[in-house]
């Protein structure tokens, strides 16, 4: 399916990591009030599907409510899947796209099947805007942009599977989200063509608007925070030991793997070895032979242990650890709106002029703040729900394939002696008894 | 190691690491002293003294015990005699039953030095371990001549078992020692025998290509047992991780804990099981070093073969010197014939002389040629019916270790699972 050299030239233009913009302070509330009236419900449709940035959300109280939405996997209505990646050769780069296929019951989808193809940069694109919309909600992470360590050259066919497989991940975590998986940009992204992709992407604030909120949300950061609620330390020190647990298991699990692929390449000279060994022999060749098949085998089993590890469990762990990260920046942006309201509270009791428009600036910034407090507070608890089941069953799994693999190792040596049994009985050469 | 206590506890603390090759049934093939005795090497003690130029020095003697076996009750079994000896009087044992029965494949001793290790084993002699395996080592090597049918019956073996004092005395004076140096020098020396057995050849063919396979199955088995040493530990940093990860986590935190501990019991696991898979080795290393006595074997074979060719050629050129005297042709080069042709002939008192000294020569040629024919037919004889009985005992021996070790990986096996279906059960509460 691949073909030919790639570059990959993408640009994100909504890098998750950074300090984000706080452009949207000026449009969160934009409120229609019409809007309001359907936040209690449990149906998350909320955008009105007009403008560009409905997936911003209502007032901060009807997000209260929102947030006590307990999610219940029977009523999964959308159903996504990333596969078939396929490259494409322009004049100017090459590049690989994913099917993105969904399935959906949901009303405010047109049909009820879609099939997209998409890229990278589409999916840092989507990433970015839904950060931008939810600055302290919390999204699952999307696989990295290249591979840092090793030689892994960009486009072969592992690193490939293993984009796929994140990025689907990431589409189905956003699917399960009560609030992303209603953002209207999501909805564009599992159904736009790309002609009409790449023009709705174009609707973005302003360059310039963006530039001068990021100036006003970098003034913010290094002014720092004054008041941290204890709560929102206490999710800090939190994240920074989650991180560091987490890095250590993914260093673990991948030294593991290294010591069972060296481990797998010395058993691999002993099967040959009996086998040699069998060629001198008249009484004991089938003994050795045997001997050898079942070393064998064990290799086999051996290398299907390790490629368990590495296609399941690390893929996992890697992932939460970028959510590590993703997690300190949600709580940076936190701090950031914290910081912007006490920098405007400041700024209204110091100076004289222009007071009415500071106070309006103050009264929005407070709602922000509160917003934001209250989203990231709901949005902590569905994601160490999400995280518990995530681990829980990484771990549950591997415990089971580590189990698998000794079992099957241990029918092949009892076959072995089974096999010794009958023969030894059947010469009337050794009693077992 | 096994501790002062009494018998029974030792023996049963060792019928664990009791080799598997001596199988009650070779006990019974029967050699009479086995039927008389039972045999074992039961301590291993640390000594210092005074060596031979009176330097001092550290060594490990080695206490041989010997019960009788007829004695109904085992737990009242009186020790007949207990003796403490070093390595070098086995070696000693060794070398003089080597010279003694050349046409026996003499059992070998355990290692000298340890070889084949892998890095967590140590290659120090003094080292716990290492004088453990060495201890059974020496016991089943005793074990092993004990059960030979030839070697059991020696009065030196049976006065090693049983003389403390005086035994390297008595060896001595066997005078073994002269005859072990010529015929050492002889097998060391290179020579072509024309006509060796063809048995023999391919047996020492045999020989080379098990010394061969079984040193690389040891070293390639050493290499395995490193790596698959370093996978189990790295899991018990699993342990280690989750302990801590659990201390920040509420609802996790029991299962993480719990399933800590089962990483910390599976990474502790493989010391006994590659302990367990070293006395596959030490079985495996026995048949290496018997690979070598079955050689030497093969090239006294070819030693006395090519001595009976040396004598057989001797006489023959010795009678046609005599015919060429007689009939005062020479047909080979002779230096004695250029000079007398260079210098002139002899008178006929002087070939007379000549002659006389030679038929004297060729009978006892003859008679060489008769001893030496006999001598080498007495060895492929009993030779090669040692040579018989070492394959059986081969054949049964390792196909018995294959058979343990396989039981070996069939218990690793079942650790494995035990410990990742508990794991599995931590991690389901996590």
């Amino acid at each position: 399916m691949m073909s030919g050299s790639v570059v990959d030239n993408t640009v994100s233009s909504g890098n998750s990591s950074a300090a984000i913009p706080t452009d949207i302070s000026g449009q969160i509330l934009d409120l229609d009030e019409d809007d309001d009236l359907e936040v209690f419900s449990k149906d998350t449709t909320l955008t009105d599907g007009s403008s560009f940035n409905a997936s911003m959300q209502t007032s901060p109280a009807s997000m209260i409510n929102q947030y006590k939405f307990e999610e219940d996997a029977d009523t999964k209505d959308i159903f996504v899947t990333v596969d078939n990646p396929e490259s494409h050769v322009t004049a100017i780069e090459t590049y690989i796209t994913y099917r993105v296929m969904t399935k959906t019951t949901r009303s405010e989808f047109d049909s009820s099947e879609f099939e997209v193809r998409r890229r990278y940069q589409d999916f840092l694109w989507l990433k970015g805007r839904l950060e931008e919309a939810h600055p302290t909600l919390i999204a699952h992470p999307l696989p990295e942009k290249f591979v840092v360590k090793g030689m892994v050259e960009r486009f072969n066919e592992d690193f490939i599977e293993t984009r796929r497989r994140a990025l689907h991940r990431f589409l189905n975590k956003i699917a399960e989200h009560p609030i992303f998986s209603s953002s209207e940009d999501f909805k564009i992204f599992l159904t736009a063509a790309s002609g009409e992709l790449t023009s709705h992407k174009k609707q973005g604030p302003g360059f310039l608007s963006r530039m001068g909120d990021t100036v006003k949300a970098v003034a913010a950061a290094v002014r720092g925070v004054r008041n941290r609620p204890q709560e929102f330390t206490e999710m800090q020190e939190y994240v920074e030991a989650f991180s560091q647990k987490i890095s250590s298991l993914d260093k673990v699990t991948q030294r593991i793997v290294r010591e069972q692929k060296e481990y797998l390449e010395e058993l691999k000279e002993c099967g040959p070895t009996y086998a040699l060994w069998s060629q001198s022999e008249e009484e004991l060749a089938e003994p050795l032979k045997n001997v050898a098949g079942c070393v064998d085998r064990c290799c086999k089993e051996t290398e299907e242990q390790v490629k368990n590890l590495s296609d399941h469990l690390i893929p996992v762990l890697h992932e939460y650890v970028l959510c590590a990260d993703t997690l300190k920046a949600v709580l940076r942006r936190r701090d950031n709106i914290q910081a912007d309201f006490e920098a405007k509270t400041e700024a209204l009791a110091t100076k004289k002029a222009d007071r009415d428009t500071m106070r309006n600036d103050l009264d929005k910034a407070e709602d922000r703040l509160e917003w934001a407090n209250n989203a990231l507070k709901s949005d902590w608890t569905r994601w160490q729900k999400v995280m518990r089941t995530d681990l829980r069953s990484a771990f549950v799994d591997t415990a089971e394939r580590n189990v698998s693999y000794y079992e099957k190792c241990l029918a092949v040596w009892e076959s072995f002696l089974h096999s010794q049994r009958t023969d030894a009985e059947g010469n009337g050469k050794v009693d077992f008894s | 190691m096994p501790t002062k206590n009494n018998f029974l506890d030792s023996r049963q603390t060792k019928e664990k690491r009791s080799p598997v090759s001596i199988t009650p049934s070779m006990v019974e093939k029967g050699t009479s002293l086995l039927k008389k005795m039972e045999i074992s090497v039961a301590e291993a003690e640390k000594r210092t003294g005074k060596n031979a130029v009176n330097m001092q020095e550290t060594y490990t003697v080695y206490l041989i015990e010997t019960r009788p076996v007829d004695a109904a009750s085992e737990g009242t079994n009186p020790v007949l005699d207990s003796l403490w000896k070093r390595y070098s009087e086995f070696e000693l044992l060794r070398n003089y039953l080597l010279v003694t029965y050349p046409f026996a494949v003499v059992p070998p001793l355990p290692e000298k030095r340890a070889e084949f290790v892998w890095h967590k084993l140590s290659a120090d002699n003094m080292d716990p371990d290492f004088v453990e395996r060495r201890r059974v080592g020496l016991e089943n090597f005793l074990l092993r001549v004990a059960s030979h049918p030839v070697l059991s019956s020696d009065k030196i073996f049976y006065l090693f078992l049983t003389e403390e004092n005086g035994w390297k005395e008595t060896v001595f004076e066997t005078g073994f020692q002269a005859k072990a140096d010529s015929r050492l020098k002889a097998l060391n020396a290179t020579f072509r025998v024309k006509n060796p057995d063809k048995r023999f050849a391919e047996m020492k063919h045999y020989g080379d290509e098990l010394q061969s396979v079984i040193s690389q199955l040891l070293r390639v088995r050493a290499r395995a047992a490193d790596r698959l040493y370093g996978v189990y530990k790295v899991h018990g940093n699993y342990g280690r991780v989750f302990s801590e990860w659990s201390a920040i986590e509420k609802e996790m935190g029991d299962g993480l804990q719990s399933a800590g501990h089962h990483m910390d019991a599976y990474a502790a696991s493989v010391d006994d099981i590659l302990e367990e898979e070293e006395h596959y080795a030490d079985q495996l290393k026995e048949y290496l070093f018997y690979a070598d006595a079955l050689r030497t074997v093969c090239r006294k074979h070819e030693l006395t073969q090519y001595e009976l060719e040396m004598a057989v050629q001797d006489l023959t050129s010795k009678k046609q010197q005599r015919e060429e005297l007689a009939t005062g042709t020479i047909r080979t080069f002779s230096l004695k014939g250029m000079t007398s042709k260079l210098f002139g002939q002899e008178t006929p008192e002087q070939r007379e002389a000549k002659l006389k000294m030679l038929e004297t020569q060729i009978e006892e040629g003859e008679e060489q040629v008769k001893e030496r024919n006999a001598e080498c037919d007495e060895f492929v004889k009993s030779a090669w019916v040692d040579i018989e009985r070492f394959k059986e005992q081969k054949d049964h021996d390792l196909r018995e270790s294959l058979i343990s070790y396989a039981i070996m990986q069939i218990s690793m096996c079942k650790k494995g699972i035990q410990v990742w279906n508990n794991a599995k059960e931590c991690f389901n509460k996590m």
